[in-house]
């Protein structure tokens, strides 16, 4: 892995921190005396990611956790607080004005709610079509027919282009947002939970989609999702957060087989599977805390079943346990 | 022989909209015994959760119930008025909604509210009342249930607040209860926890669940028998290993092979091609018959509820073998 | 075994046959002609808007026009000739003015100065609205308290002590009611504004590098209006009804464009002592107008309310 070329996109330290100041009001409240405080959310804390080109990055969470956070934080919808984003090996900041703006558009975005992405006054012609135009990708006078062939790239028929979104299913205003993310001829997609708002049957379209398109169009995926088994299937990588931080990476196949960290541990023995009939839950304990108030020190301890003193005071780096395989938990120091 | 829980026969709802008649629910039938779980499976539009809206009463025009028996305990639902439902809502039947806010009120604290669903049914004290809410907190795994009655249910996580409304739907020790999607919108772990502490439930006090949702290996760990709905019928049913086993729907055969952990890890799902029919045109015909690869020209016809093997039904003319 | 993997497969058109093509706009048109109590409300409407735009070919007589007018025909009943042969279905005033005229024309003045008010003010209340809402901050903070200091004054106190200090005259009463009226709007387009700009849609017009005026104008506007739609035609309404105060006031048009508001206030002495012709009529017309205006203001907010989706 020495001389492997340098990841598409990476992020190095990256922070995401929201803070809640105090209006004036509040400010006197706190001086007389009410036990309101400034409110800061470290959604994400610390995390580096590589995506190497072509890989699909499968990222899983629960709520909380900072999985939408850092899409945004990747998609540069965000800016982070802290760290450094890296296209191609340089960081976004030396990119100069114009550079800057293709590589903005090399990294697009698919949403959850396929009902609120789509502007509901535009024609699918012009959700589609508007940046590429804008941009001066293509002539405006070749919109339609551009426009036309993307759709037909997600498998959507050129006839519906004068049409508004309310007139369209959830499935296929998912391919519609897809189509207009792919209209300014992306290298990296960011699916934030592309398909969590989806029938089964549908899920199961748009998902062969993404598969095909990855093939067709050499696409590199940060795939975000709560579903492991939309994560197993789809992703090369696999990477695990809990309340901001990254608790473990491995391969798609050594995470679902030999999960290493206690939390991922919990997650891969919770999803329900067809196969098991009349199981016996045996649930992990315990809320998610709020990232308000994380937990001090590694912020899964309070509902490990195997925390021990250390765990509660010293946070847990990423250490390789495996070629490729890292996981963030005292329990790998001690010997076994 | 007693009279099953619950017996649904022959179950139409339809809306009368200006644009047409939409049947949300064609010809629905199943039973529910004592203690046990069903589970009904279908997507967006298939009836299900208007399936459990009739079985409540919960029905507001343009949409009312056309046809059909409801029976609980033998009793007759579907002829009861305003006055008769109050005294049962809440008391024998309830029901869990997708969304907590569905069940609890914003602006008053839990306490009041648990309160007055005790109230509402049982002639007792306020002090009774708040033991037997407290109890009921218990039962559903809440730790500190006493600073949890005082709070609010904005102070809660969605996961809680489900709990809450849970613990609501239990209160009055119902004889059925009918959870539409309740742990769709939550994570995984909380909602391990929950379908533990139903499965827990329903053992000990013999309540009766119908679990209704779109998630089939939820199905597979918690209930005991299945119905699987599609565009307002009922496709298949049966118990759950006959149904996830040896599905004869088409239907159900493609859910169960589009569901990722049944297909090689990168490669295509088998998928079902096309999308859900509008309820508002569809005629006696087979709803399914454009997206199945089974399909015969004869599936024009109306295929029928038949019964292919003893708590088995099937409405399809050319199975899956 | 089902197909894996349909070449492109092409997703027919939702079954159900629906118009070819329908935008928004076509879709209210329609939903608001399905009721009769709509269309009723919205008829009358057009009559009012007709009339006042008709005005000086419609009356009997040019109600401004001194040399028209004969003393001798001042107060006469409704129903009286006159002395050219025709009719004073309504009446005449202490001036000898046919009031039928006079309500007509006083029409034309009240809703020119109700629509002409309201459309600048939601113009400055909208762009107002729109930057409070997508640059936050400062800016937010700025236009909020300008607004909250506007809206705690009583409109009639504000619009009096403008009129006052500006003198009489349709353009100024137009500025007066302005002042009054575009906080309302500023107010309405933010709080619709800060819900759109949350929107996933938003979010993707910014993944896409798009130009930040493009994004407000293009994609956040359009959809912060139907709110306003709503507040706007009820504002009408209500900037009618203070010129109609105003004017009754002695404050606002002079005699020479009288406003229903300036004739209810010329018949008022002469209400008690039996000519109630004077005031009454431009009463009632003033009456119809705003009734009007409000029902189908109703309408539209019941129409464009999503939660109420039929």
């Amino acid at each position: 892995m020495s001389t492997a070329p340098a990841p598409l996109l990476e992020l190095r330290g990256v922070s995401k921190r929201f803070d809640k100041h105090l209006d004036f009001a509040g400010r006197i409240a706190r001086k007389l005396g009410s036990r309101i405080s400034d409110e800061t959310v470290h959604a994400v804390d610390t995390v580096n990611l590589a995506v190497a080109e072509g890989e699909v990055v499968g990222l899983v969470g629960e709520s909380g956790c900072g999985k939408s956070t850092l899409g945004r934080v990747v998609s540069r919808i965000l800016e982070p607080t802290a760290g450094v984003r890296f296209w191609k090996g340089r960081p976004y900041a030396e990119y100069d004005k114009a550079a800057d703006r293709a590589e903005r558009l090399a990294v697009q975005m698919i949403f959850q709610d396929p009902y609120a992405s789509l502007n509901p006054r535009l024609r699918i012609v012009d959700i589609v079509g508007e940046a590429p135009v804008v941009h001066g990708l293509i002539p405006r006078r070749e919109q339609a027919e551009y426009v036309a062939h993307t759709l037909g790239r997600v498998g959507m028929d050129a006839s519906l282009l004068r049409r508004f979104p309310h007139q369209f299913s959830g499935g296929q205003r998912s391919r519609i947002g897809i189509a207009r993310a792919l209209a300014v001829k992306p290298r990296f997609l960011v699916c934030d939970e592309a398909v969590a708002a989806l029938d089964v049957s549908i899920q199961a379209q748009v998902l062969n989609l993404f598969i095909r398109l990855r093939e067709e169009l050499a696409l590199t995926y940060l795939f975000i999702s709560h579903d492991l088994g939309v994560i197993r299937h789809v992703s090369d990588r696999v990477v695990v957060m809990y309340l901001g931080r990254v608790v473990e990476t491995a391969s798609a196949a050594e995470i679902f087989d030999r999960p290493n960290h206690p939390y991922t541990q919990a997650l891969v023995a919770e999803v329900p599977r067809i196969d098991v009939r009349r199981r016996h839950f045996v649930p992990i304990r315990g809320e998610i805390p709020s990232p308000l108030d994380p937990p001090r020190g590694c912020h899964f301890h309070p509902r490990c079943p195997r925390a021990f003193d250390r765990c509660r005071v010293e946070a847990p780096q990423l250490r390789e346990v495996a070629p490729g395989h890292h996981s963030a938990c005292h329990l790998n120091d001690r010997p076994s | 022989m007693s009279a099953p829980l619950l017996e649904v026969e022959g179950l139409r709802m339809h809306f009368f909209t200006k644009a047409g008649v939409v049947k949300a629910v064609d010809d629905v039938s199943f039973r529910l015994e004592r203690g046990k779980i069903l589970g009904i499976v279908g997507e967006s539009g298939s009836g299900k959760s208007m399936t459990g809206y009739s079985i409540l009463g919960l029905v507001d025009a343009p949409g009312r119930i056309v046809a059909g028996r409801i029976a609980q305990n033998g009793r007759e639902l579907t002829t009861l008025d305003e006055t008769a439902w109050r005294k049962l809502r809440g008391n024998r039947i309830s029901m869990i909604f997708q969304d907590p806010m569905m069940t609890l009120n914003p602006v008053l604290r839990i306490d009041t509210q648990m309160i007055e669903a005790v109230q509402a049914h049982h002639d007792v004290s306020r002090d009774e009342a708040l033991r037997r809410s407290r109890e009921a907190l218990v039962r559903v795994g809440i730790a500190s249930p006493d600073e949890r009655l005082r709070a609010y249910p904005h102070h809660f996580s969605g996961g809680m607040r489900q709990r809450v409304a849970i613990a609501i739907a239990l209160l009055n020790k119902p004889d059925l209860v009918i959870a539409d999607e309740p742990t769709t919108a939550l994570d995984v772990t909380i909602q391990g926890q929950i379908l533990h502490e139903m499965q827990a439930l329903c053992r000990e006090s013999g309540t009766g669940l119908i679990w209704i949702t779109h998630d089939l290996s939820v199905i597979a760990g918690l209930a005991d028998d299945v119905c699987v709905m599609y565009a307002g019928r009922v496709v298949e049913s049966g118990t759950v290993d006959e149904v996830l086993d040896r599905p004869m729907h088409p239907y159900t055969r493609g859910l169960l092979d589009s569901v990722p952990s049944r297909n090689e890890r990168g490669r295509p799902l088998a998928q079902i091609p096309g999308m859900t029919p509008s309820l508002l045109k569809l005629g006696a015909a087979c709803a399914f018959r454009e997206r199945c690869p089974r399909a015969q020209p004869d599936c024009a016809e109306a295929p029928l509820a038949t019964r292919p093997a003893p708590g088995r039904t099937l409405r399809c003319l050319h199975p899956t073998p | 075994m089902h197909d894996t993997t349909p070449p492109a497969e092409t997703l027919a058109p939702p079954a159900a046959p629906e118009p070819p093509v329908e935008s928004p706009w076509r879709r209210l048109s329609v939903e608001f002609a399905e009721s009769k109590l709509e269309i009723a409300g919205l008829g009358r409407l057009l009559v009012v808007v007709v009339i006042a735009l008709t005005a000086p070919w419609l009356s009997p007589q040019n109600p401004y026009d001194l040399a028209q007018l004969d003393v001798m025909d001042s107060k006469l009943e409704p129903g009286s000739p006159s002395a050219t042969g025709g009719t004073y279905w309504l009446g005449t005033d202490d001036q000898g003015r046919d009031m039928l005229s006079g309500i007509f024309y006083g029409l034309r003045i009240s809703l020119a100065v109700g629509v002409a008010s309201t459309v600048l003010a939601v113009a400055i209340g909208l762009v107002l609205g729109l930057a409070a809402a997508y640059f936050g901050g400062w800016v937010d903070a700025v236009i909020m308290r300008i607004v909250d200091i506007q809206l705690s004054f009583p409109a009639i106190l504000v619009a009096l002590v403008l009129m006052a200090t500006l003198g009489q005259g349709v353009g100024k009463i137009i500025l007066a009611l302005v002042t009054v009226q575009w906080a309302y709007y500023a107010r309405t387009v933010r709080s619709s504004a800060l819900v759109e700009r949350q929107k996933e849609y938003i979010e993707a017009a910014r993944v896409l590098a798009l130009p930040r005026s493009r994004v407000v104008f293009r994609h956040l506007l359009p959809n912060c209006l139907p709110p306003l739609i709503v507040v706007a035609t009820v504002q009408v309404a209500h900037a009618i009804s203070l010129e109609a105060t105003l004017s009754f006031l002695g404050l606002g048009l002079p005699i020479t464009e009288p406003s229903l508001g300036l004739l209810i206030s010329n018949g008022f002495q002469y209400l008690l002592s039996g000519k109630y012709w004077i005031s009454f009529y431009p009463g009632v017309a003033l009456l119809a107008t705003v009734m009007a205006i409000n029902l189908v203001a109703d309408q539209l907010r019941d129409i464009l309310n999503p939660r109420l989706k039929r």
